[in-house]
């Protein structure tokens, strides 16, 4: 008996050992991912005279007046808020005009569907990296360029291929007896389309909410071409002017940065699954 | 034909009618519009477009040497991206897929850089970089070694590597995660039925993960393309492209020929051919795709 354990024994060390580096290894790459964001944070807590020489992880007295600053003084709250708002109107955006489409491709019968199916998604295979310039003419022309509209649009249209295209598979793999017998009982489409499928698809419309939240809350080139007005911009469009304007201000613009991440920050937590979810579906799109 | 066909059938162009407004406006028309635009010399303003032919490709092909320098920058970062950020993914991805404890912590903290946008991440390491004040210059000093420390982003010895050495750390949890899924997806009763047939872990991996991980590993590595070689967030966030030329990229130069010097026809023909190499690239894709498919 004693031999039998000494032989578990090895091997137990064996193992042990190996997880031990393992865990070391992935423990290095964790650090490094987190370290550059307590950085962020641990700074927009010091002082203007502490900020460059000061290098403490958890500063002795926490400066949290920056963040007042930041948010009252610097604009970002009227950033944050645009970014809000932005982020709200082009996910509800893309969610409605993503799922009306995908439903018919699932559901309804209608000449030219697979060739129009086919149209829609190509947008997701080719990279048009010009294409801003031709969209901003277009902009220019309808007069949305430094509006609202200007940057909204632009980006439901960016969410609908993507969208459609997981929505459908959705839908496809979707139990039809429900709306079928809600047919039978004198629905109409659009009735049964919004009071049975939609409802049905909340864990796709969830995935696809969050894809797109963090895609609008981070985009910054359409942000830069279209708004020039700082009444309009977004975070991300912000944090570059503010970093403009006062490059050495290094506190009050690790406090902009932690504004802008914290949102990003509670809904990844909050909803990892689902975002890992999005992201392997979103990958193995073709 | 009676009434209830016809409108069924038009009730499915309604459900699609705005999706293809928006598809109409902002993806078909931009798009055939840069391939109009790029023959002309337009200059964003004026009412007229001067038609100019080819010309504009004609310069770009042959007398714009810092467009094919940007190409060449690009490059440059996704073929590091492509070896040294896709191996740490894969090695990553390799381990976690061991029954490891504390797996799906890791998971979370590795993708959380991904998440970020590339315009927080450039500026948070603007200043790790920072010839002054740069957490990097410290840590050299500290350890030693700081006859290495300089301005690593206005240095032209450092300042592409540095660049990119940022894009890796923000892309390798979003390669990471994909691969993880792709292992994952394996049945682990063929891992078990080799097993009981007695091959050993190399055999396992030859036969089993490796067929079966090839195409995650392809797919990973074009997207890592297409991804990396339209760089700007982080590029217009650190070094905006300097010092000198040293890391402009594609997208920075068709920026800076559209705002910039207002040359909305060349900008549009660099967009063209900048977009027909990643045209090229996404036709593998498709292709790889299907083969997956198949699998």
């Amino acid at each position: 008996m004693r031999a039998g354990m000494m032989e578990v024994n090895y091997e137990k060390v064996k193992k042990g050992t190996i997880s031990f580096f393992i865990h070391c290894f992935l423990a290095i790459v964790s650090l490094s991912c987190l370290f550059p964001l307590w950085w962020a944070f641990a700074s927009s807590l010091k002082t203007q005279q502490t900020v460059f020489n000061d290098l403490s992880l958890f500063p002795k007295n926490p400066q949290w007046e920056n963040y007042y600053y930041a948010w009252a003084k610097a604009d970002f709250s009227i950033y944050f808020l645009n970014s809000l708002f932005y982020t709200v109107v082009v996910v509800v955006g893309v969610l409605f005009v993503a799922s009306m489409a995908a439903y018919a491709f699932s559901r309804l019968q209608f000449y030219g569907k697979n060739v129009l199916f086919l149209i829609l998604i190509s947008t997701m295979m080719i990279p048009i990296p010009g294409s801003f310039i031709a969209l901003y003419v277009l902009l220019n022309k309808l007069h949305l360029v430094d509006h609202q509209l200007g940057y909204i649009l632009p980006q439901i249209n960016g969410g609908l291929a993507l969208g459609i295209f997981l929505l459908k598979t959705f839908f496809d793999d979707l139990p039809k007896e429900l709306e079928d017998s809600a047919a039978i009982d004198g629905c109409g489409r659009f009735r049964i389309y919004w009071h049975i499928a939609l409802p049905l698809a909340r864990p796709a419309l969830a995935v696809l909410a969050i894809f797109n939240i963090l895609a609008v809350w981070n985009e910054y080139l359409l942000a830069m071409l279209v708004l020039s007005s700082k009444q309009l911009m977004p975070l991300q469009r912000g944090l570059m002017v503010f970093q403009g304007a006062h490059i050495t201000q290094y506190p009050l613009l690790m406090a902009g940065i932690v504004i802008t991440v914290l949102p990003v920050l509670v809904v990844y937590l909050l909803l990892q699954k689902h975002i890992i979810k999005g992201i392997t579906a979103g990958a193995v799109k073709g | 034909m009676n009434f209830q066909k016809i409108r069924t059938l038009l009730g499915g162009y309604l459900f699609i009618l705005p999706a293809f407004l928006f598809f109409i406006i902002f993806s078909a028309y931009p798009f055939f519009k840069v391939f109009q635009l790029s023959t002309t010399s337009w200059d964003g303003i004026s009412p007229v477009a001067p038609f100019v032919g080819l010309d504009n490709f004609k310069d770009l092909l042959m007398d714009n040497p810092v467009f094919w320098h940007s190409m060449k920058n690009a490059f440059y970062v996704t073929f590091l991206a492509l070896v040294v950020q896709n191996s740490l993914a894969l090695l990553l991805a390799f381990l976690c897929d061991r029954d490891i404890r504390g797996g799906n912590v890791y998971r979370v903290i590795f993708y959380l850089p991904p998440v970020l946008s590339g315009i927080v991440v450039g500026l948070i390491w603007n200043w790790i970089y920072d010839g002054n004040y740069g957490l990097l210059n410290h840590f050299l000093t500290f350890i030693g070694l700081g006859n290495l420390t300089r301005a690593w982003l206005s240095d032209p010895q450092t300042a592409l590597i540095s660049v990119s050495v940022i894009h890796m750390w923000k892309g390798f949890g979003w390669g990471f995660v994909i691969l993880l899924a792709g292992l994952q997806s394996i049945p682990r009763e063929l891992y078990e039925a080799a097993r009981v047939d007695g091959a050993n872990s190399w055999i396992v991996f030859k036969r089993i993960t490796a067929p079966l991980m090839i195409p995650v590993f392809i797919l990973v590595s074009i997207l890592t393309i297409l991804g990396t070689m339209q760089i700007f967030d982080i590029i217009i966030s650190t070094t905006g492209g300097g010092p000198g030329y040293h890391t402009e990229v594609p997208i920075t130069r068709i920026v800076a020929m559209m705002i910039g010097s207002s040359k909305f026809g060349y900008a549009c023909a660099m967009g063209v051919v900048f977009g027909l190499i990643l045209l090229a690239i996404s036709m593998i894709q498709i292709r790889v795709s299907k083969m997956m498919r198949q699998v």
